[in-house]
């Protein structure tokens, strides 16, 4: 067995969070035996095997300090976050803001030497004015757009005001499109899961997808060469939301889209289990569009799968058992 | 034929087969065909052009092209088949009837078709349908980035430097060159694009407006309303291409940027004089 190999004495130690997750457990895969893997998660402790060692904690509390205690940490991959689709503000401003904020300043505490933040596009925000190929340096509006985001937005500022207070921590912040895929429990994958969805009449925004298991391999590629920075990472294909929603089997379930007043209306009637929330009415509406070009020049990366590869997961689903 | 072939023929789907046929002719798909244009793997680009949806707009500005506004396009030999280039015209007549007939004669350009890539007002990608179809044929939200990114993918912009300022003014003013934004000198200047300066004649007689009723114009949220016919007149168009011009070096203040922007702005008073010329009749 594969998971009986032992990493070397010298290898780095490395701390992923959020390690129930699909995209956590694919980057482990990948680390694992190279690099001793602590997995920690605020859901359940993971069960792995290859003996690593895995904890349930929640990163704003107190006991998250133990980790650094009993184990040596050289780099931590913080993946670990509660989407906005997931518990209510407040708990979700506690767990992923002040989660953040601790994580921080344990890693500085603790002479941690590289931290990567997996971020999201959604905190560039929706709207009608957006160009396309926003670049890294463009502002986050998103918390203008929907208090729904205002932590994923602040998460970033916090991460981006330890990246040049302290250059020593080496955090690379990477702003990821719409990542999909097996297990994948984001909103947009679990939307495209369902046999029909919601679409407004008469939009039909440009999108981005990545393989959860592309993104793997991007946040390996960026543990691997440590290069601090904001990256965002996509692909370089774009493809229409209804068409995306075709394209993965859906029915689409048509959402009068003016006066605005409406879809907020049917967001708030229909959102029973993600199935519409309303933060995301204008990401359904206006395009995010995202220039990927910094992070696949500078860690020469491309996804090995295309937008039909990520579709096929979806449409498989809804085929008939047997 | 018997009949139960005929009432096929009448099912929604053949009706949108045959008027898509008649739309979309080998002559249509022969130009899509020569334009130098990369997309991704669904057929659309960053900013939401789609190919088969393009080929669409494309037939049925060309029927207006061909018969409702009867353009006659000249100096298309000045417009390079290859590379970053900013198309730059006076703009008129309300509806973006302007944009539209340069568009074609940019797609159907024998010395090299290119696909037209109109810069739009900001309020256009609110409007349900309007907004995903502009974007589908070409058009996008007259934003610098969006301007420095098409440039850096070597596409051709079709700007108007007036905009709202130009397309919503009354008929008293017609051929009056409104003041020019100088975003398109600067991004000229430091992205190294050559500038074909473009007249329109005919499209400020499409829509002669008496007045913009602005209070309306402000309750809806669009930039102007005006008084005037409900739809374009089949005015004829006359399209006036010039030759490329090069501004290169640095500037160090806004004045030399402006002096420079006059420079465009003469070529295009002179462009439209040409086709003032050329026209012996409104309609």
């Amino acid at each position: 067995m594969a998971a009986r190999k032992k990493p070397a004495a010298t290898a780095k130690t490395v701390l992923v969070t959020g390690a129930a997750g699909s995209l956590a457990k694919r980057v482990i895969a990948r680390l694992h035996p190279t690099y001793n893997v602590i997995a920690v998660d605020f859901r359940h402790k993971v069960d792995l095997d290859g003996g690593i060692p895995s904890y349930r904690v929640e990163t704003h509390k107190r006991d998250f300090e133990d980790v650094f205690r009993s184990h040596k940490i050289d780099a931590i991959i913080h993946i670990g976050r509660i989407f906005a689709h997931e518990s209510d503000r407040h708990r979700r401003y506690n767990a992923n803001v002040l989660g953040m904020k601790k994580l921080l300043e344990l890693a500085k505490r603790y002479g941690v030497g590289q931290i990567i933040v997996h971020s999201t596009f959604l905190v560039y925000g929706a709207t009608a004015y957006n160009p396309a190929l926003l670049d890294e340096d463009q502002p986050l509006k998103a918390s203008e757009v929907t208090q729904e985001l205002v932590d994923s937005v602040e998460l970033e500022s916090l991460a981006n005001i330890f990246l040049w207070k302290h250059p020593e921590l080496n955090i690379t912040i990477l702003r990821p499109c719409t990542v999909l895929g097996p297990g994948v429990r984001n909103t947009m994958s679990i939307l495209l899961a369902r046999p029909m969805v919601p679409v407004l009449v008469g939009f039909s925004p440009m999108m981005q997808f990545l393989h959860v298991d592309d993104m793997a391999d991007a946040i390996k590629v960026a543990f691997e060469q440590n290069k601090p920075g904001i990256y965002n990472v996509a692909p370089d294909d774009w493809i229409a939301y209804q068409d995306a929603v075709e394209q993965s089997g859906c029915r689409r379930l048509p959402i009068l889209s003016v006066p605005p007043a409406i879809p907020r209306m049917v967001s708030n009637l229909l959102n029973w289990n993600a199935f519409f929330p309303a933060y995301m009415i204008d990401f359904f509406k206006y395009p995010v569009v995202i220039d990927g070009k910094l992070f696949r020049e500078a860690f020469d990366w491309r996804p090995k799968r295309n937008l039909n590869d990520i579709f096929s997961y979806y449409r498989r689903q809804k085929l008939p058992a047997g | 034929m018997n009949l139960r072939e005929s009432l096929k023929l009448l099912s929604p789907d053949a009706l949108k087969e045959s008027l898509l046929s008649r739309v979309v002719t080998p002559e249509i798909d022969a130009w899509m065909a020569r334009m130098p244009k990369p997309v991704g793997s669904f057929g659309y680009d960053p900013w939401g052009y789609n190919e088969s949806q393009a080929k669409v707009g494309l037939g049925i500005a060309k029927l207006l092209y061909d018969h409702y506004f009867r353009v006659t396009s000249t100096g298309l030999e000045n417009i390079p088949a290859k590379g970053r280039v900013l198309l730059i015209a006076n703009h008129s007549g309300q509806l973006p009837m302007d944009g539209m007939m340069i568009s074609v004669a940019v797609a159907t350009n024998d010395h090299g078709p290119r696909v037209p890539r109109s810069m739009i007002e900001r309020f256009f990608p609110t409007v349900p349908w309007v907004g995903n179809l502009l974007a589908a044929w070409g058009s996008v939200i007259g934003d610098p980035l969006n301007a420095v990114k098409m440039l850096d993918a070597e596409e051709l912009l079709i700007v108007f430097p007036e905009g709202v300022r130009g397309s919503g003014k009354p008929y008293a003013k017609r051929y009056e060159l409104q003041r020019f934004g100088h975003g398109f000198m600067h991004m000229a200047m430091t992205q190294n694009v050559p500038i074909v300066p473009v007249g329109v004649v005919g499209c400020e007689e499409t829509m002669p407006s008496l007045l913009n009723f602005w209070p309306l114009a402000k309750l809806l949220g669009i930039p102007y309303f005006p008084i005037g016919p409900l739809m374009p007149l089949p005015a004829r168009v006359y399209l006036n291409f010039g030759k490329p011009m090069r501004f290169t070096g640095c500037v160090t203040r806004e004045d030399e940027v402006e002096q420079r922007v006059e420079e465009v702005k003469d070529a295009i008073r002179g462009l439209i004089d040409v086709g003032l010329k050329q026209r012996t009749q409104i309609f």
